[in-house]
């Protein structure tokens, strides 16, 4: 008889340590384990957060993960969960899976262009891709960021964004659906800032995070400006209840999300995305 | 228990009374023994004391949405075929609690975890639920501590099938009917010229240590040869049968038009998820005490039928019941092969059986997928 | 100013045109010309005579559409390597939208009564010129389509990463 292994379904407190709204339906939480003890990510993964009592959802992680002081958690207020989640406070202990899934493969961009496109809340698990490529900004050739937002009040990471703009080593274009005057941007879909960004299409990796129907779209565009597609990546996202492949729910043709994805590499994926209901 | 195989040893011949005290010896070993019994109008495993538990002299009657208790004119324990609660039930329980604890306004108190349940003997355990065990202990091998406790912590007592149900299609699979391992001790019930017999063998160290106290005389080589032939001809009576190389390519017909064809017949009912004894879907709970200082999370079956199975926030990623039963369908006999390195289906026949409406996963099979020797 | 026959490279250079055969090329020059329009200026407005097109060759033009008691709403931005303006090919040849500079734009523009004539009488510039409107607009109106759909919105189906059922 083996050991038991400890139960990846059990959830361990973590603490809340700082709250910040970015939006009126969006928070950014800092939490940490209640009794120390090492958490480590990569870029992309994703933890599984219970609001007690209310029950459990998927939450990607949205913070650096060269900071092992605190994990760095963004939700959006839509469900009795993630609700729940919205009226923390500093103080209140929240339950911790993970980390789950498969990360944004950054260090396989080494020596290339890093191309990061992101749609709505979309930019939160991208984050830690440009958090780590920052910390290793030498290894890559340009590093570009994409990003489309509903309206300018709508952006996520607002002021974030505007202190990457104003640096020499990244391009960082941003695009709306839609705006009044008083917006000096772009007005338009994010698959436009592709065909005005510089980049080497045989030497670039891309990072994709949105809607499904912004990801399938911008895939298809980066395809055709040249990049390959087996260096194409997607996050994928479908209903996620383990975390581990056990439960079953987020099975998508031979995938688990869960633990093959939610990152996946565009090759390997796009006959699935032109199925309806798969 | 699976401790490792054994060498060839002999083959024994148990009479009922000696089955008796089997049970007996397992009980005082302190297992909690699990098997066939009548309830509710059919075969279903629960707790047995004795043989006088099995449903002595009971068959049934099998076929697409059908299933009848009849009488046999023996008094085979075994004479049934297979139950319509498979194994499933008590390895991977349909309710568990995954946790408890208290919570104030800012601290968080988990309950210790439930002690180990006591191990289990699993009776007259078939070939096919052999290979459904297996595959569950596949699925959850290091992520389910608890499932990978009961399964290493239960012993087998294996019963090779005397006959097929009309609905049984485990030979096309290669998981029956006869029981060649994972057991650790197989039993073939043999009753004929006035003498009721179970040939015994062992299939590990434990198995051999209980058998051995049981003293019983070697088997009759006229008894072995009877068994043989028998098994053989169990298996020729299938008449439905699964080309696994054919179920493995329904991912290629995704956009079959005879999905909508079934959909018009399924019922989206599940039934077929909660009889195989491989479907293993689980969703979660959180249910608090009326002051939401106790809090507790259940783990309990699901199905990829129930509209909320695919729910993603607004809705659900497949509404329709053509995409629900392509998903049971594809995962079962195509998908699972990427995930586990096999097919999820052993031919047990149940999800043929216990369809309200007959629907039959080999009729499907071919008339989705073009059968190769035919073009 | 840049003469007209100087315009040909400068056309060559633009992504809408680029790879256009030489002797088509030269036919949009005879109906080409270079302009300039200071931040705030409008290249075309709403309902108004559609008699020309632009290349952008710098700055950038929101397209826009006027609603009376709230500010205008900007359907889309064009900046360097777009062109701006397809009402000239289709009759009654006058703008949909207002298209307003919003910063220092440079153009070529071309006259569409001009390049008509001569997409009539060479079909063979007809075919090339209309290819390209249509590539165009077909990107547009996907655009158009994906934006309409409020991906990023709050209702239901659209909103990403809040996983929760």
């Amino acid at each position: 008889m083996t050991a038991a292994a400890a139960d990846p379904m059990v959830p361990v407190p973590f603490r809340i340590h700082k709250i910040r709204r970015e939006l009126p339906d969006t928070v950014t939480m800092e939490i940490a384990p209640c009794s120390p003890a090492p958490f480590t990510f990569a870029a992309g993964q994703f933890n599984m957060l219970t609001a007690f009592g209310v029950g459990e959802i998927p939450i990607s992680i949205s913070g650096d993960p060269g900071d092992g002081t605190k994990v760095v958690h963004t939700t959006r207020a839509v469900g009795a969960v993630s609700r729940a989640l919205d009226r923390l406070t500093v103080g209140q202990v929240v339950g911790v899976r993970g980390p789950f899934g498969t990360p944004w493969p950054v260090e396989d961009a080494f020596g290339h262009d890093l191309m990061l496109v992101a749609g709505g809340v979309g930019l939160a698990p991208l984050r830690p891709a440009l958090y780590h490529a920052l910390a290793e900004r030498r290894r890559f050739s340009r590093v570009i960021v994409l990003y489309g937002a509903r309206t300018p009040k709508d952006m996520l990471f607002r002021r974030e964004i505007e202190r990457w703009r104003g640096r020499f080593d990244l391009d960082v274009d941003v695009t709306v659906d839609r705006a009044d005057p008083s917006w000096q941007g772009n007005v338009g879909v994010v698959t436009k800032l592709i065909s005005r960004a510089r980049f080497d299409p045989y030497a670039t990796m891309a990072f994709v995070c949105g809607p499904e129907i912004m990801m399938r779209h911008v895939a298809t565009a980066l395809a055709g400006h040249g990049i390959a597609e087996d260096r194409i990546h997607l996050s994928m996202e479908r209903n996620m209840k383990c975390g581990c492949g056990l439960c079953g729910h987020c099975q998508w043709g031979p995938h688990f999300v869960c633990k093959d994805g939610p990152v996946f590499r565009y090759d390997r994926i796009r006959p699935l995305l032109s199925i309806r209901e798969i | 228990m699976l401790d490792g195989p054994l060498s060839d040893g002999a083959t024994h011949a148990l009479e009922p009374r000696d089955l008796d005290r089997l049970i007996a010896a397992l009980r005082g070993r302190g297992y909690r023994v699990i098997g066939p019994r009548l309830g509710e109008d059919a075969v279903v495993y629960d707790d047995i004391a004795g043989t006088a538990d099995l449903p002595a002299g009971w068959g049934d009657e099998q076929e697409g949405g059908f299933y009848r208790l009849r009488r046999r004119d023996d008094g085979a324990l075994f004479g049934y075929t297979l139950a319509p609660q498979s194994w499933k039930r008590v390895l991977h329980p349909p309710r568990q609690r995954i946790f408890a604890l208290s919570t104030g306004a800012e601290e968080v108190e988990m309950a210790p975890a439930d002690p180990p349940d006591a191990p289990m003997a699993l009776i007259g355990v078939r070939a096919c639920e052999l290979a459904a065990i297996d595959i569950q202990a596949e699925v959850f091998a290091e992520i389910d501590p608890g499932y990978v406790r009961r399964r290493e912590s239960s012993l087998v007592v294996a019963v090779e099938c005397a006959e097929s149900a009309a609905t049984c299609f485990c030979a096309s699979r290669g998981d029956g009917p006869a029981v060649t391992g994972g057991f650790d001790i197989r039993l073939v019930e043999v009753v004929r010229d006035g003498r009721h017999l179970f040939l015994a063998r062992v299939g590990s160290v434990v198995g051999a240590d209980i058998l051995a106290g049981l003293t019983c005389p070697e088997a009759d080589p006229a008894d072995l040869a009877f068994a043989a032939d028998r098994l053989g001809r169990v298996a020729a009576s299938q008449t439905r049968a699964l080309d696994d190389s054919a179920g493995r390519k329904l991912g290629d017909f995704a956009l079959h038009a005879r999905w909508d064809e079934v959909a018009g017949r399924c019922l989206a009912c599940g039934n077929c998820t909660m009889v195989c004894p491989t479907c293993f879907c689980t969703s979660v709970e959180d249910t608090t005490d009326l002051a939401g200082t106790r809090v507790e999370r259940w783990r309990h079956w699901d199905s990829c039928f129930t509209l909320d199975f695919s729910y993603l926030h607004g809705g659900a990623v497949r509404p329709g019941a053509a995409s629900r039963y392509r998903q049971w369908i594809t995962h079962k006999l195509a998908t699972w092969h990427d995930q586990f390195g096999r097919s999820g289906c052993v031919g047990c026949g149940r999800c043929i059986t216990w369809c309200p409406v007959g629907i039959d996963i080999t009729e499907e099979v071919r008339a989705i997928v073009p059968d190769e020797n035919e073009r | 100013m840049v003469a007209q026959h100087d315009l040909g490279p400068v056309i060559d250079d633009h992504p809408f045109f680029r790879g256009i055969d030489g002797k088509l090329r030269a036919l949009l020059v005879g109906c080409a010309a270079n302009e300039r329009f200071d931040a705030g200026a409008f290249l075309t407005r709403e309902g108004e005579p559609a008699n020309k097109f632009y290349l952008i060759r710098a700055g950038q033009v929101a397209v826009e559409i006027d609603a009376p008691g709230r500010r205008p709403i900007i359907i889309e931005t064009l900046g360097e390597g777009d062109v701006t303006g397809w009402s000239w090919i289709v009759e009654p040849y006058r703008s949909t939208f207002d298209v307003r500079a919003t910063s220092l734009v440079r153009v070529i523009s071309f006259d569409g009564k001009c390049l008509r004539g001569k997409m009539d009488t060479d079909p063979a510039l007809g075919y090339e010129v209309m290819q390209r409107f249509v590539r165009m607009m077909a990107h547009r109106l996907a655009g158009a389509r994906l934006q309409l759909l409020d991906l990023y919105g709050p209702h239901p189906g659209a909103g990403r990463r809040e996983r929760e059922a």
